[in-house]
Formats: C-alpha cells, structure tokens, sequence
C-alpha cells in the first residue's frame, strides 16, 4: 500500500468501522477536507454531521450524540479542537465521560507558513492534563491504523493528533509492533535513550542510525501513547542509558519532555534533555524546513545525543 | 396543577433547607427556575427512576447548573436519591452531592455549569435520537445572563439547521444575573426576534412562574415540525418570598436565620394560595 498521510489513515478505518458499526459519526466544522473526511462523508452521509466554523458547537454535540449512544470522532485542526473548545472538551467528554474521540489535524507546525493562530505547540499540555482524557500521538500510518482498530471499538474518551502530509513508515505495514497504552521499542541501546512522539518518532530513529555507525547504540521508544504514560518503559529505557532525550512537535512546557523529565527524576535520576519547539512563535517555513532550523531531525538529534555523553 | 403549584412550594423550602445547611448555593435561580421543573419531571417529560437505564426516555440538561439545588429537590422527589441524604449531604465533605449537576449521580445525563454549554450538547442528543427514529425528546434549560456565551448561538444555528423539533429550550427569564439586570450588564431583548431570526419556533410565556400556562407551552412545542422551539418563561428570580424576590443580590445569598424563617413561613403561605 502506497504510504499515506495518518489523518487519511483514521478515515480509512473509520469507513471500515462504519460499515459494520451504525452508531459511529464523523462530524466536521468545515474541516471534512483538510481531515481527509470527504469520503466519509459522501459515503456515509447519515453518519456524518457538519457543524459549520464553530468548535465549540462541534464537541458539545460530539458529546451529546455519544450520551445518546454514538460513537463519534469530531475531526477538526489540532489547534482549533484542543483549544477553542477546551472547555467543551474538558466539561462535556472527560467530565461527562462520553465516547468521544477527539480528532486532531495538521497537528504541530503541520500548516508551517500560517502561523501561530495554526500550529498547535500546546495541545500535549492542555488535553493531557484533563482527569480521563487520554492523548495518542501516532508516528505513522501503520501505527494509525493499529490504534485506530482499537479506538473504533472502546468506549472512553480520547484525543488523537495526527500531522498533515504523509510520512515516512517507522514500520513496515505487515509489521508493526503494537500493544495498546504501552509504548513501542522501536531500538533498544545501551549509551542514550531517545523518547519520542508523533512525527518526531522517525527522526528519533535516524538519529539512531546515525549514532550507530559512529559506535553509541541508543534506545529508541516510540511514546505514541502520551496518556496514560508508560512510565515503566521510560524508567526501563533511562536505566539502561547514561542520558535521556525526548523529542516532540511541542512547547517545551508540559508535554513529551515534561513528562519524560518528571518520570526519570523521580524514579532513576539521569541526565535529561528537552527537544521541542521553541517557547516563541516558530520560523516561518514548512514542518520539514521548521523542524530543520530547531534541529529536530535525525542529525541534529544525534548530535545532541553526542553532546550529552561527551560532556 | 394545583397539586403540582403546592409541590414546587414544596421544594422551594427543600432547597432552602438543602442551601442554608450546605452553606451555599445559588437560591435566586433555584427558586425563578422551580415550576419550569417541577412542569417537566411532573407534568411533560417521559423521565423516571425506571426508564433512565433504558433508551427510553426523554433527556433533561441543566445548562444552568449552578440551579444545581432545584434540581436535586426534584430528583429526589421522583425518587432518583432520598431527600434526606441530599438535604444532609449537599455540599458538605466527600459529598456526590456537589454544587453543579454531575453525572455520576442517579437521573443526571450531562455535568454542566459552565454556561453556554447545554444547547450544543442538546443539539447533539437532538440528532443522535432522530438518527436512532426514536420519539425521545430532548429539552434544556438555560439561564437568560448565560445567553451572553456565544456556544449558545452556536447550538442555536445548529438546532435551526437541522430542524430538531425534538428539541426544546426553556430560557429562565429572571431578568437578573450576578452582577445586576440583564440589560445592564449585557442587554439581550429583543429575545423573541432574536431566537427567531435564528430559525426556532418562540413561545413567550407571559408567567413562566405558572405550571398551567409552562404546560400549554410544552404542548404547543410539541406540535411543532421542521424547527426547535424555545420558552421564553418571564419568571421572577428569588420567586417565593418577598425577601428574595428580584433582588441580584440574592443570586446566591445564604439566608441568615430570621431571614429563613420568614422565607419558609412565606413558601409555605404561598403553597396555600390559589
């Protein structure tokens, strides 16, 4: 299968599911583009609600429909759902406890040259401090599509980012190593342990590449599952290693590194580095050229790998 | 009705009881929105102890949930909880019994009180029910300073949009909110064109103090197909007692002791008139 963006990944299972599974809904706030939703849409339209430009309105009659028994997945950009209707999020999905799995698209600087107003840098911190929500950040399409199998059928809230453009496969499509809420070993090493989410997954495993052929093995772990956070497989991932590096299309407050630096400290104190974006409005640019300037790729990750044992 | 009046006198003095002993609450709204509830969970909606399990049922959302005591007084009385743990327990330590309506307790479908929330989540249960060819219907109600969050209108295009006659909002018209009149602190008339020119169906309930006539609005908003209909109900805030009775500053007043015998010896006057 030709590689896929993750958000047409999430459509594709959805119509999966849809097919058998009546109670589930996709709804829009004229985001059925951008969220890859048009075939759903066209192909289910009883199962299929727009809401207009209006966020709020979105979640809140996400969550009344799934109160009434639906299944719903209220797709929307990353930086609209997980802020414009924080609160609807926080009062009527988690609070209320309502079957909703919140979408979020173009996630991180995905819209890179449109600015601040579209990236979403805070949407880690925001939906997983909520009591009950739960955050997946999925590295590629294959990994999407594992999560997303088990999402269409569980019944608890959830926030789900994914990226705009397609990426490059962290796994093989007939292999890929997946156990719900337990993150992925993508390597294991003995020097640094890399801790990864979403798109930055990939690079963490160049960077491990890199490191390998100038003789420092690192571990790789793939943190889709932001929350409930593996901590177990963080602290096994920090013993073994002399420093810790997390990486994510984020502020530097309270997401992957936050949680990455709370975990370690507490349970095996080691050396740990934040890799995110900036606490300032980013570069203008597109995400690879983005992620390029703040070293967010495979060299700049194993750079700063190099840096921490050398130092 | 006349037994249904008596009632919501009834439990205007729970709910006294239920504020004075928690040491809090919001006693003005408690009061202005108890015979919209009391005409609902008695007289219009298909809700009971019974049915709430099943999907049969019509749904309730308390937008206003800081009204949180009127609707734990009417709860109890249709036997969701007993009245006395509530009475004991509200607010107090440890307590389900909290100061906005939550869901883990029995007859309660949505939290709420943070406004503007409750007509999109109606909306939503609006379409899911049509969706499942239910005859469910689903009502709210919302306070008037609420109308202020701009996720009311929202709901409100929404609800026009899909033409939900399932679905009926009642406004509490008390024409006071926290800070003052209405029409002070945020001027909101002319509801009815208003909400009209949003596509619903309005009813401009003269006494929304007066089951008879919140009755005869219900069942005209029955009988309307291809839009939402709303109640606007004039009601007075504080509604039962002379020394509450359209004061703001009564928005959530704990009454001191003289002030709660007079309250109650009031309530209990008023439950006796015609």
């Amino acid at each position: 299968m030709a590689n896929i963006a993750n958000k047409q990944m999430i459509c594709e299972v959805l119509m999966e599911a849809a097919k058998k599974d009546k109670d589930i809904v996709v709804l829009c706030s004229d985001s059925r583009g951008s969220a890859s939703a048009t075939p759903f849409a066209n192909a289910f339209p009883e199962q299929f609600v727009e809401v207009g430009i209006a966020e709020q309105d979105l979640v809140g009659i996400a969550a009344g429909m799934a109160r009434v028994g639906k299944r719903t997945f209220p797709m929307s950009p990353a930086c609209f759902i997980a802020a414009r209707s924080y609160e609807q999020c926080k009062v009527d999905v988690a609070y209320s406890h309502t079957n909703v799995k919140l979408v979020g698209i173009s996630g991180g600087v995905s819209y890179g040259a449109l600015g601040m107003s579209h990236h979403s840098a805070q949407d880690i911190a925001c939906m997983a401090s909520i009591p009950g929500m739960r955050v997946y950040l999925p590295s590629d399409c294959n990994q999407t599509r594992k999560l997303m199998e088990v999402l269409v059928k569980d019944n608890e809230p959830a926030y789900i980012r994914v990226g705009r453009n397609a990426v490059d496969p962290v796994y093989s499509e007939d292999n890929v190593p997946f156990e719900m809420d337990k993150a992925t070993w993508v390597c294991k090493g003995e020097d640094v342990a890399i801790v990864a989410c979403g798109e930055m997954v990939l690079y963490a495993k160049q960077a491990a590449e890199i490191l390998k052929q100038k003789g420092i093995s690192a571990t790789v772990l793939d943190m889709y599952c932001v929350k409930p956070f593996d901590k177990a497989a963080v602290i096994e991932a920090a013993r073994h290693a002399k420093a810790v590096i997390s990486v994510e299309e984020h502020s530097p407050f309270g997401g992957l590194g936050s949680m990455v630096a709370q975990t370690v400290a507490e349970n095996c104190p080691k050396k740990c580095v934040t890799m995110s974006l900036p606490d300032e409005p980013v570069i203008t640019g597109n995400s690879k050229e983005v992620f390029a300037y703040y070293k967010l790729t495979g060299e700049g990750i194993a750079a700063k790998a190099e840096e921490l044992l050398n130092g | 009705m006349k037994e249904l009046k008596k009632l919501a006198y009834r439990l205007r003095q729970d709910v006294v009881d239920m504020i004075v002993n928690g040491k809090g609450g919001h006693i003005g709204g408690d009061m202005s929105v108890m015979d919209i509830l009391v005409t609902l969970y008695f007289k219009e909606m298909n809700i009971t102890k019974e049915n709430f399990n099943t999907k049969d049922h019509d749904h309730f959302i308390m937008s206003k949930g800081h009204s949180v005591e009127a609707l734990y007084a009417v709860l109890a009385e249709k036997g969701f909880f007993s009245r006395e743990t509530v009475l004991k327990e509200f607010s107090q330590f440890g307590s389900k019994f909290i100061g906005h309506p939550n869901n883990k307790l029995p007859g309660i479908e949505m939290n709420s009180g943070a406004l503007g929330h409750g007509l999109p989540v109606a909306v939503g249960m609006a379409i899911a029910e049509r969706m499942n060819k239910s005859s469910n219907r689903v009502y709210v109600v919302m306070g008037d300073g609420e109308l202020a969050e701009g996720s009311v209108w929202e709901g409100a295009m929404a609800g026009a949009n899909y033409r939900l006659d399932n679905l009926c909002a009642v406004l509490d018209r008390n024409r006071l909110q926290i800070s003052g009149s209405t029409e002070d602190v945020m001027a909101l008339d002319d509801l009815h064109r208003k909400w009209e020119s949003f596509g619903w169906h309005v009813i401009d309930v003269s006494d929304g103090n007066d089951i008879e006539k919140l009755a005869a609005a219900f069942e005209e908003a029955r009988m309307v197909k291809g839009k939402p209909t709303v109640l606007i109900a004039n009601t007075v805030k504080g509604k039962g007692s002379p020394v509450m009775e359209n004061k703001a500053s009564w928005h959530h007043h704990v009454p001191n002791e003289e002030e709660y015998r007079q309250i109650m010896s009031d309530l209990k006057a008023r439950a006796q008139e015609d």
